[in-house]
């Protein structure tokens, strides 16, 4: 297991080289000039060129390359071009913020997915299935734009139930130990602030959980039809156990596998920052941050979130295939090595 | 009997009227006295990248940093004449160069130190002093429009500092009204170093107490400021970056202020008594740029009858919904030096057509029409006003390529003058008249990368807006800028197509609410009902 893993995080170096070098040639060939973009259309010529100057632009893309690499190996992702801090902390920050966001919506979609995907596949062909199926397909292509500012004008500014946008109401102190809002009002015991931003998730996480969420919900329904016919599942109810007993502990678990593989996808995904969710609820997220970046072509914050990305996205899949090793027995006999 | 009752019901319908009216007036009465206290929400497109002002480019970043920050002279509450603030007054010597400025006593920064004729060096000299040790704590984007004039800044004594130009350069105190031009506490930039922009400690009337990243920006009332304090305890600045979520926040009474509100959300507002808004003029104009280097173009008759071609009035009502004027000349009436004598070519067909034929182009010709790919502004749907001027050139027999690029390519190729005909803005920070004709329009600034993207060059018009930069008397100077518009108008190297009226949308509560036509406005006198 060990190995395993130290394999696998051996592996991420190669990965980190590769995502760096493209990630650094395609920034620079699409066009647009950062030092014109950061001073905007009102500065002067001899501006633009001392900026580029400044930023290191006027060097070739090897050098270029050579310094940025060097810097990376020293732990310095950069300076954001835009704001002057240093890339780490605005990426840190950011991250906690879509952290809680993806956490909680994975939390949902997976609970309802899961529970609607079994159902359906119970009752196959019922009414319910028809119902929920149909609700996911909506749910895959309705557009999170317009779900997000329905929702948004139902409950926040028709009914008045749940507030519309942010982490929590201005204004309310978040004194910050982990930065998730919720884990620090918990420690810090202030009640008021966690029901608060609890509150806040609602809107901003149910739109982001509507896709994972029906793609979740198909792949428990099509894994469970396929172990539903299994001889197994025939024998445990032939050994007369309860109906939910063969659902949950015999099918259930079995099917589990491609649902923990869609999981895992779409959480790294999530955790990837969701732009449209954060910006519809004003979630200070990644997904904004990178967007705002790239249309700056601010070179070093992009790229920093880039390599930040491919570094989850490793971790996660390494975390899916470690559940894999206690989920499937077999995979523990087989795969030791 | 009958006439009897008719005339009680009037009496206790009168008395009853007189009571509910004296029932209402004490509320009326009291909010017309201001009330301290009560935190202002204002809801935003985006969040500011640096409150370090000198360092600002965006609307975002200066909004908040003026709360927080002071200059020596400041723009008026509602117009773009100077006014003092942390100077007294000023005078410039004989020859031009020198600008004296007497400051004000006895005011302190936040973090408790004194402002004083050195803070005003340290934060000009940081800018325009590349050995200052404070100059590599920033990126200075703006020299130009800002401090980069002023050669040298003399401390003569703790209340008095001189500013020497290279050049006599009239501009200058509007310029120093800009944002661009702060006075910061040099104590905290020497602590903060490269994090002042996150920490500003200036002499305004809020001071900045937290800053959460893409989020929000929290200010509080400076209890030691000099003069009328703020009536609001805190101003929290919330960036909602999603037009549509910024008009429902308003609505939903989260936020008391939403900025730049699309027309379809202020046609709304202006049909909700909940709340208030104010409409201005701005300081900026779109215009369409056209290239007097091309052959075509450079005929004078040609770029005349496209003038004809364009009917600016349909931009303005389809475009704008209303919201902007249409423009005949190059900087917008809001500004002083106007010249309102000048006759706008009219929408007209015919004689667009006649120019074309005598210019001996019967039968027009094929050109590229350059679509701003952002929107700003002076031109918020870039795409469609091309695609309507490109309609209304076909309607003279021009026939128009519509060509897009992206932004940071769009701004390089039109420096470079590959454009036949392109759409562009300017926004006119100082609102003088020198940054809209020297800027953009004169030759100096016509060799690429140039911004005078017409590539226009007349001897005379440089002559004019050239001396007026160093014609100290503002009367002269309007003469001079008349005569400048007079031969724009003639020589149209642009169709000046709009300026766009600037809008503040606000919850009925809030009194006192600003607007200058550039829409920075401190936000000290506003206060807000319980």
């Amino acid at each position: 297991m060990a190995k395993f893993i130290s394999r696998r995080l051996f592996h991420l170096i190669f990965i980190l080289i590769g995502v760096s070098i493209l990630v650094f040639l395609m920034l620079r060939l699409i066009p647009g000039d950062p030092a014109h973009l950061l001073v905007g259309e009102f500065a002067s010529p001899a501006d633009v060129a001392r900026i580029r100057e400044k930023l290191g632009l006027d060097r070739s893309y090897p050098y270029q390359y050579y310094i940025y690499v060097k810097n990376l190996l020293k732990g310095d992702m950069g300076v954001s071009v835009r704001s002057n801090v240093p890339v780490s902390q605005e990426v840190f920050v950011r991250f906690l913020a879509t952290v809680e966001l993806s956490i909680v919506a994975m939390l949902i979609s997976s609970f309802i997915g899961i529970m609607a995907g079994v159902i359906s596949s119970v009752r196959k062909y019922s009414i319910f299935d028809y119902c929920s199926m149909v609700m996911a397909l909506a749910g895959i292509s309705m557009p999170i734009f317009w779900l997000g500012l329905m929702l948004m004008y139902l409950f926040s500014v028709k009914w008045g139930i749940l507030p519309m946008m942010g982490r929590y109401t201005m204004g309310l102190d978040h004194h910050v130990i982990a930065g998730l809002v919720i884990l620090d009002s918990l420690l810090s015991g202030d009640l008021q602030l966690f029901f608060n931003s609890l509150k806040h998730l609602i809107l901003p996480a149910f739109t982001l959980a509507t896709i994972p969420m029906a793609i979740i919900a198909r792949m428990t329904r099509s894994s469970m039809l396929e172990v539903m016919s299994k001889d197994y599942i025939r024998t445990a109810r032939a050994k007369g156990l309860s109906y939910g007993a063969v659902i949950f502990r015999h099918a259930l678990k079995n099917a589990f596998l491609p649902i923990i593989t869609v999981i895992g996808l779409n959480f790294g995904l999530l955790l990837g920052g969701a732009v449209l969710t954060e910006t519809i609820f004003s979630w200070p997220g990644l997904g904004r941050y990178v967007v705002d970046s790239l249309s700056a072509r601010d070179y070093p914050a992009v790229q920093g979130c880039i390599l930040f990305f491919a570094v989850i996205m490793v971790v996660v899949n390494l975390a899916v295939d470690i559940l894999y090793f206690y989920l499937d027995p077999r995979l523990r006999i087989d795969g030791k090595g | 009997m009958e006439i009897e009752r008719r005339e009680i019901m009037k009496r206790v319908y009168i008395s009853f009227l007189l009571l509910a009216a004296l029932l209402m007036m004490p509320s009326f009465i009291l909010a017309q006295t201001p009330v301290k206290g009560g935190t202002l929400t204002w809801g935003r497109g985006g969040d500011s990248v640096t409150l370090d002002l000198a360092q600002a480019t965006d609307g975002e970043s200066i909004k908040a940093g003026i709360q927080v920050l002071e200059n020596l002279v400041i723009f008026k509450k509602d117009t773009m004449d100077v006014e003092p603030q942390l100077a007294t007054s000023w005078e410039v010597s004989k020859d031009g160069l020198v600008w004296t400025f007497k400051l004000r006593k006895g005011v302190k920064f936040h973090d408790g130190t004194p402002f004083n004729a050195n803070a005003v060096k340290v934060s000009f000299e940081r800018v325009i002093d590349k050995n200052h040790p404070f100059y590599k704590y920033g990126t200075w984007r703006y020299p130009a429009l800002g401090l980069g004039p002023v050669k040298e800044v003399k401390v003569i004594d703790d209340y008095t500092v001189a500013l020497r130009t290279e050049k006599p350069y009239a501009p200058l105190v509007a310029n120093l009204a800009l944002w661009l031009c702060p006075i910061l506490s040099p104590a905290a930039i020497e602590k903060y170093k490269e994090d002042i922009g996150r920490n500003p400690v200036g002499t305004g009337p809020f001071k900045f107490v937290k800053w959460i990243k893409d989020d929000q920006i929290i200010l509080e009332r400076n209890d030691d400021y000099r003069g009328q304090k703020p009536h609001l305890d805190r101003i929290i600045l919330k960036a909602i970056p999603e037009v549509s979520a910024r008009f429902m926040a308003l609505q939903s009474g989260a936020v008391d202020i939403a900025d730049d509100l699309d027309p379809d959300s202020i046609e709304m507002a202006k049909s909700n008594t909940n709340f208030k808004i104010i409409e201005r003029p701005s300081v900026n104009v779109g215009y369409l740029a056209v290239n007097t280097k091309k052959p075509i173009l450079s005929n004078k008759l040609v770029r005349q009858a496209i003038s004809h071609a364009v009917d600016k009035q349909t931009i303005v009502k389809t475009i704008f919904r209303g919201l902007a004027i249409p423009a005949k000349n190059p900087y917008p009436p809001s500004i002083w030096g106007y010249n309102n004598k000048i006759v706008d070519y009219d929408y007209s067909v015919q004689k667009a057509k006649g120019l074309l034929a005598k210019a001996g182009y019967p039968n027009g010709f094929d050109i590229e029409l350059w679509a701003m790919p952002v929107s700003r502004a002076y031109m918020p749907e870039p795409v469609k006003t091309a695609e309507l001027i490109q309609a209304y050139l076909a309607a003279v027999g021009i026939n128009a390529k519509i060509v897009r690029y992206e932004w940071g390519v769009y701004l390089d190729k039109t420096a470079k003058g590959e454009h036949d005909m392109c759409m562009l803005g300017w926004l006119g920070g100082n609102a003088d008249p020198d940054n809209f004709l020297y800027g953009l329009l004169s030759s100096d600034n016509a060799k690429p990368p140039a911004a005078n993207i017409a590539f226009w060059e007349n001897a005379e018009f440089d002559k004019l807006v050239k001396d007026a930069q160093t014609v100290f008397d503002k009367a002269k100077r309007t003469q001079l800028y008349l005569r400048a518009q007079e031969i724009f108008h003639e020589e149209v190297p642009w169709v000046p197509l709009v300026h766009s009226t600037i809008v503040r949308v606000y919850n009925k509560k809030l009194h006192d609410v600003p607007l200058r036509p550039n829409g920075l406005n401190s936000f000290q006198m506003i206060w807000k009902e319980k």
